[in-house]
């Protein structure tokens, strides 16, 4: 397991590996994965991100900070997803990261739209802070 | 002990950086932060043995979803400074207490909940888990169904995003 960089190393230097078959230029990964560490980072990204939709103006700005929140999700599922592989006998290890996929995938179509109604808004109304976006207030 | 290492400076580095997001004036400089915290995020994800997805994190959110937001941002030119609202100059004082009180709950769950998890090192050794091959065999037989209903998704996401962006004839 302290063999990380050299697995590193392998894959940069695929060449130079190619005799000694394929597995051993795959990537192993974190043998003793601590979890607590990775649900940390992710609580950190999600707190952050929740302050950036509170605090910030710029409209694109709060997108950004959402983005942040779902990969702070992802962190999680994909952390877990390696936790449960290890735990179990490696049966269906990969069910958080398809759906990791499909949070990938919702927060692109999110930020088109998004982005979309963005732009149809600045065209009418020259702002982008969503203090002046007050259409739909009574 | 090299891993901890290794995973300490990738979160040291999205943390920093997604602090950069929120606290930078112009949104351009928040993007190319947000972009630093999409690459360390691939590496942590690289890390925990999801090559593919570490892949699709740089190709899909740096690439893709962020050139699309430098480009919105690029296209609106607001060089006008945000400033704070005087109406609620003094209720930020609030925030303080709730966010102690928040991140405190989150990590004592955490550190409370987990603390009892071992791992056990001898199934790790199977090489095929997180490549694309595993995923894509999961894409489509077990999860065939949501999988499909996500091109609807998309298609709806194109569709909308063309009549939002359409300028009205008179």
């Amino acid at each position: 397991m302290i063999n990380l960089l050299n697995h590193i190393l392998l894959i940069l230097l695929q060449s130079e590996a190619a005799s000694s078959g394929v597995k051993e230029r795959l990537l192993e990964g974190l043998f003793n994965v601590n979890i607590n560490n990775f649900l940390v980072l992710s609580s950190l990204l999600f707190v952050i991100g929740i302050a950036g939709v509170l605090t910030r103006r710029n409209v694109i700005v709060i997108f950004m900070s959402i983005e942040l929140i779902l990969n702070a999700v992802n962190i999680n599922l994909v952390a877990f997803s390696r936790y449960w592989f290890l735990q179990s006998e490696g049966k269906n290890a990969y069910m958080g990261e398809i759906f990791t996929i499909f949070v990938i995938v919702v927060a692109a179509a999110e930020a088109v739209v998004g982005l979309g109604i963005i732009i149809a808004y600045y065209r009418n109304k020259e702002t982008v802070a969503v203090d002046e976006i007050d259409l739909m207030k009574w | 002990m090299m891993e901890q290492a290794f995973f300490l400076i990738l979160a040291t580095l999205a943390v920093g950086a997604a602090l950069s997001v929120i606290i930078q004036r112009s949104p351009l400089y928040s993007a190319f932060s947000l972009i630093g915290v999409f690459a360390c995020l691939a590496g942590t994800y690289i890390m925990l043995k999801a090559q593919f997805l570490g892949a699709i994190q740089m190709i899909v959110y740096a690439g893709a979803i962020m050139v699309l937001f430098v480009f919105v941002i690029m296209l609106l030119n607001i060089r006008k400074e945000e400033t704070a609202l005087d109406k609620y100059r003094y209720l930020w004082l609030l925030s303080i207490p709730f966010a102690a009180t928040l991140i405190v709950e989150v990590l004592y769950t955490i550190l409370k909940v987990t603390s009892d998890f071992t791992s056990l090192p001898e199934m790790a050794k199977r090489p095929e888990v997180g490549d694309s091959q595993s995923i894509g065999y999961g894409l489509y037989t077990g999860y065939l169904m949501p999988f499909e209903l996500t091109s609807i998704l998309i298609l709806l996401a194109i569709v909308g995003s063309v009549i939002l962006a359409r300028r009205e004839k008179d």
